[in-house]
């Protein structure tokens, strides 16, 4: 049984809506799994109002989200629609859902470990950083190539044991 | 919906509101934040702070995308585009401030495509020509340091999108200086060769180094940054009388203008354009 107030119930629907759009550079994904979508509500006046955050200040990737986002609700029979960008608090990868790790890992990309927290991250210059088991093979035997790859969030590295290379979304 | 559609889903028509990969006329990157100033904030100095901060950005980026189709390896040319990308989007984000809080509602466009070397404030670090790859990463090494012990501070600005943009950026800037860092000792613990062109790159920063000034006092952690890196490197920080002059003061040297002729070229022949 279906419970709530027809508001509740509209602004649950235009979330579930939101919510199903593919991020445009990791189409694997959903933008609620990859925790950029922070926010759906409903006004008074039927206006649905939803909030992105960026991943990084320079992902070339918001434009299109905003738009994706407006014409699904749109489709969804939403005629007023904003986008709000929200930049605070910044985007973390510690939002990308259990669902959404899952996924990446399909699709062959290593999900990220736990962002750092509290207080600056000092340099360090020793190889500290624990190595990212390879998502085809499971094996820790792998290597980074490259701390940037085909997208900010992105790192690109190789498993010395399958020899595949692989990406690897970044802590941040 | 298949892996295999979303892509040509994503090439479909669009509403006039996106142009991802397409082209110019991106909208307003504060879409939707709330503008206003916040009571006790002086909007003159916090309009001069975006503009500042985001001109050591644009003219970062630059520099930084110079390399792409000449980097050492491909890698480092994806590398360098990244960082570059990360701090285009800061400059993108601290102009749409500064047009908001100087109350002349310029946007990002007007800032990073209609002003004169004379009107930029970037430090002059950040304008040199790139040259060689050593000194490419020793400047990224001392202005990505710098800029992160600003940022640190500016989290606590009372003007929250500027507090904001700043927390963002700290994490960006994290990894920009890590890469820079590593560098650095590679190349200087390198060969024979790559350790000679670290001193060069070495000599070449350091007369600019007592131009990163902010209004915190951020020199211990720069210093802490930079000494950690060239002992790891077997490299000393030469001391250099600080040049005389200031880019926060306008003025800079020969290169920013070739610089902005090639930044500004397309805009300005076609002020009009969108594509």
């Amino acid at each position: 049984m279906v419970t709530g107030t027809p508001a509740l119930l509209d602004a649950r629907r235009a979330r579930q809506v939101a919510e199903q759009v593919p991020d445009p550079e990791l189409p694997m994904l959903t933008l609620a799994d990859l925790g950029v979508l922070r926010d759906v509500e409903v006004g008074a006046d039927g206006t649905v109002v939803a909030s992105l955050t960026p991943t990084y200040s320079g992902c070339p990737a918001m434009a299109e989200m905003r738009a994706d986002v407006a014409a699904r609700l749109r489709e969804a029979g939403y005629q007023r629609v904003e986008i709000r960008t929200v930049l605070d608090p910044p985007w973390t990868s510690d939002w990308i859902t259990e669902a959404g790790r899952l996924k990446l890992a399909e699709h062959g990309i290593a999900p990220p470990g736990p962002a750092p927290r509290g207080g600056p991250v000092p340099l360090v210059l020793s190889p500290t950083r624990p190595a990212v088991p390879c998502p085809r093979c499971g094996s820790a035997d792998t290597e980074e190539t490259s701390r940037f790859a085909a997208t900010s969030c992105k790192a690109l590295w190789r498993c010395r044991a399958c020899r595949e290379p692989f990406e690897y979304v970044k802590e941040i | 919906m298949s892996d295999d559609h979303v892509y040509l889903t994503l090439a479909e028509g669009h509403e006039d509101d996106a142009r991802w990969a397409y082209g110019t006329g991106f909208e307003d990157p504060l879409h939707g934040v709330d503008t206003s100033v916040p009571e006790g904030v002086d909007a003159g100095e916090l309009a001069a702070a975006c503009v500042a901060l985001a001109d050591d950005a644009l003219v970062s980026a630059q520099r930084l995308a110079e390399w792409v189709t000449r980097a050492p390896e491909l890698e480092e040319e994806v590398a360098l585009a990244n960082i570059g990308l990360d701090l285009l989007g800061q400059a993108r984000l601290l102009y749409s401030r500064a047009g908001q809080a100087d109350g002349t509602g310029r946007d990002e466009d007007a800032y990073a495509y209609f002003r004169d070397a004379a009107d930029f404030r970037n430090v002059r670090l950040a304008e040199l020509p790139g040259g060689d790859f050593a000194f490419t990463v020793v400047r990224l090494l001392v202005l990505s340091s710098w800029r992160l012990a600003h940022f640190r501070r500016l989290q606590a600005h009372p003007d929250p999108v500027l507090a904001a943009v700043a927390a963002k950026g700290v994490k960006e800037l994290t990894y920009h200086r890590q890469y820079a860092a590593e560098w650095c000792v590679r190349l200087g613990d390198g060969t024979d060769e790559s350790h000679r062109r670290m001193r060069t790159a070495l000599d070449q920063v350091a007369p600019y180094l007592g131009e990163l000034h902010t209004a915190y006092d951020v020199r211990d952690e720069v210093a802490d940054d930079l000494r950690q890196v060239t002992e790891a490197a077997g490299l000393t920080l030469p001391v250099y009388r600080p040049l005389p002059g200031s880019g926060r003061a306008g003025e800079h040297t020969e290169h920013l203008a070739p610089l902005l002729t090639e930044l500004q070229g397309v805009a300005r022949a076609h002020p009009e354009a969108t594509w």
